[in-house]
C-alpha cells in the first residue's frame, strides 16, 4: 500500500467509529487527530498507458476525478469531526453516505493507479509465481479469470468497479463488482481493480466499453497484484 | 397521461395470463418489440448546450442498446416462461428493469428537451406547472436551484426527475436506469450518466446542469403535468 493509503486508512476507521459511536464527549478529543487525505502521485506519466488508455483520460481521471474524491473525503471528515466535537452524532452519521462515496473513490482510484503500469514496463502479460498457481486453482486458467472479469465488468448496470479479490477466510480468489465507489471491504482483500465508470474510457472508447475492457489487460501490473496477494 | 410503467406491467400481465392457462406449453405468447423512437429535432439542434456528437451517440448507440437488450431480455423471458424455467425468469428481471428503464427514461428525456430558440423552451409554455412550482418552491429560480443541486449530488449514474404525485410536485432521483414507477408521474427528467455530457463537459458536470435549462421543453412538461399529453408508450406510430 502507498503512503497515502496508509495515512487514510486510520482516518476511515476513526470516522466509522465516530459515526456509530454513542459514547459522549471523551472520544472527541482523541479521535480526530489526523492528517488529510492527499492525491497520490502516479508512478508513470499520463501518456504512458497509451494506446490502451489515452493521456487525456489519465490526466482528467487523476487530476480532476480522483482529486474530487480526495476533496470530498476531507470535507466529509471535517464535517464529522465538527459534529462529533459538538456531540451531534446524528449529524455525524448523516455524513456516512458522503464518507463512503468519497472515501471509497479515493481508495479505489489509489489502488487502481498502482495496479496499472505501462505496457513497456510492468504492464500486461500474465501473472507468475504463487498468484499464477492460485489463479489456476480457483479459476482453472488465467484466460478464464480474464473472461470472468470482463463479463462482470460488462454486467455492471451503471457506474462501478470489478475486482479480483482474495477471501481472507478461505484464501480463495474470486471476482466481485461494487456499485459506484463502494470500496471492497470485509472478508475480501482487493487485488486488482478495474474502473468501469464511463469517465474511465469514454473520451477514447465512447460507448464501446467492451473494447476498453479488452485493452486494459495490456496495462495490468501483475507485480502489484502479486504483491497484494502475497501480503494478504 | 404518461403511462411509463406499461412496458413492465403489460408484459407481466401477459406473462400471468399465460401462466394461468392450461395450455401453458402450447401457447405462443406474442410480445411487443420495442424500437428506437425518432428524435423530434436534429442531432445538432441542441447546440451549443448539448453537442451533436453527444446527441448522436446517446440516441443511436446508448438508447439503441437499451432497446436491443430489452427486446432480447423479453424474448428470453418468454422462452423461460414457456419452458417453465422460473430460475431464468427471475434472473432476467434485472435486465428487463435496467433496459426497460433505459428505454423509458431516454424516451421521456428526448421529448422534454427542445432547441433553445423554440418557444417551448420558455417557462411561459407551462403556465399551470409554473404556478404549481411557485407554490412549492416560491420561485422558478428556487426550483431550478433545488433541482440542479439534486442532480449534482447524485452519486454514480442516474437521473433527476421533477415528478407529480397526487396534486403535489417533488424532486427525486433514480439510480442507474431505474424508471419512475408507482404513483408518480415524471414531468421532467435529466440524464446524469457521464455519457450524457462527458464529450463536451468532461468532469464539469455543473456546467452541463446549468446549460440544460436552455433546452428544457416546458410545453412537454406542462402536458405531462396536466395529463393531457399522449403516453409515450402508447404512441400511435408505435415508436416506443
Ligand atoms: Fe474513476
Ligand atoms: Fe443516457
Amino acid at each position: 500500500m502507498s503512503a497515502t493509503l496508509m495515512r487514510t486508512a486510520p482516518v476511515l476507521r476513526a470516522a466509522a467509529r465516530a459515526s456509530g459511536a454513542v459514547k459522549p464527549m471523551a472520544m472527541a478529543s482523541t479521535s480526530f487527530v489526523r492528517g488529510k487525505a492527499t492525491l497520490p502521485d502516479l508512478s508513470y506519466d499520463y501518456g504512458a498507458l497509451e494506446p490502451h488508455i489515452s493521456g487525456k483520460i489519465m490526466e482528467l481521471h487523476h487530476k480532476k476525478h480522483h482529486q474530487t474524491y480526495v476533496t470530498g473525503l476531507n470535507s466529509a471528515l471535517e464535517t464529522i469531526g465538527e459534529a462529533e466535537s459538538k456531540g451531534d452524532f446524528t449529524k455525524a452519521a448523516s455524513v456516512a453516505p458522503l464518507l463512503n462515496f468519497h472515501g471509497g473513490g479515493h481508495l479505489n482510484h489509489s489502488l487502481f493507479w498502482e495496479n496499472l503500469a505501462p505496457a513497456s514496463r510492468d504492464g500486461g502479460g500474465e501473472p507468475s509465481g504463487s498468484l499464477k498457481k492460485a489463479i489456476g486453482e480457483d479459476f482453472g486458467s488465467f484466460d478464464t479469470l480474464r473472461k470472468q472479469m470482463n463479463t462482470a465488468l460488462a454486467g455492471i448496470q451503471g457506474s462501478g468497479w470489478a475486482w479480483l479479490v482474495k477471501d481472507k477466510q478461505s484464501g480463495t480468489l474470486g471476482v466481485v463488482t461494487r456499485a459506484n465507489q463502494d470500496p471492497v471491504t470485509g472478508n475480501f482483500v482487493p487485488l486488482l481493480g478495474i474502473d468501469a465508470w464511463e469517465h474511465a474510457y469514454y473520451l477514447q472508447y465512447e460507448n464501446r466499453k467492451a473494447e476498453y475492457f479488452e485493452a486494459i489487460w495490456n496495462v495490468v501490473n501483475w507485480k502489484t497484484v502479486a504483491s497484494r496477494f502475497d501480503k494478504s | 397521461m404518461v403511462n411509463f410503467g406499461n412496458v413492465l406491467q403489460g408484459y407481466l400481465a401477459a406473462t400471468q395470463q399465460m401462466l394461468s392457462g392450461d395450455q401453458l406449453n402450447n401457447t405462443k405468447m406474442a410480445i411487443t418489440t420495442y424500437t428506437l423512437p425518432t428524435l423530434p429535432y436534429a442531432y445538432d439542434a441542441l447546440e451549443p448546450y448539448i453537442s451533436r456528437e453527444i446527441m448522436t451517440l446517446h440516441h443511436e448507440k446508448h438508447h439503441q442498446a437499451y432497446v436491443t437488450n430489452l427486446n432480447a431480455a423479453l424474448q428470453a423471458h418468454v422462452a423461460a416462461v414457456t419452458a417453465g424455467d422460473i430460475a431464468s425468469q427471475i434472473a432476467l428481471q434485472a435486465s428487463i428493469k435496467f433496459n426497460g428503464g433505459g428505454h423509458i427514461n431516454h424516451s421521456l428525456f428526448w421529448l422534454n428537451l427542445s432547441p433553445s430558440d423554440a418557444p417551448e423552451t420558455k417557462p411561459d409554455a407551462a403556465p399551470s406547472l409554473q404556478t404549481e412550482i411557485e407554490k412549492t418552491w416560491g420561485t422558478l429560480d428556487a426550483f431550478k436551484k433545488a433541482f440542479s443541486a439534486t442532480l449534482l449530488a447524485l452519486q454514480g449514474s442516474g437521473w433527476g426527475w421533477l415528478v407529480k404525485e397526487g396534486a403535489s410536485l417533488r424532486i427525486i432521483t433514480t439510480k442507474d436506469q431505474d424508471p419512475v414507477v408507482g404513483g408518480e408521474i415524471p414531468v421532467l427528467g435529466v440524464d446524469m450518466w457521464e455519457h450524457a455530457y462527458y464529450l463536451q463537459y468532461l468532469n464539469g458536470k455543473a456546467a452541463y446542469v446549468e446549460n440544460i435549462w436552455n433546452v428544457i421543453n416546458w410545453k412537454t412538461a406542462e402536458e405531462r403535468f396536466l395529463g393531457t399529453g399522449e403516453s409515450i408508450l402508447e404512441a400511435p406510430n408505435g415508436s416506443i
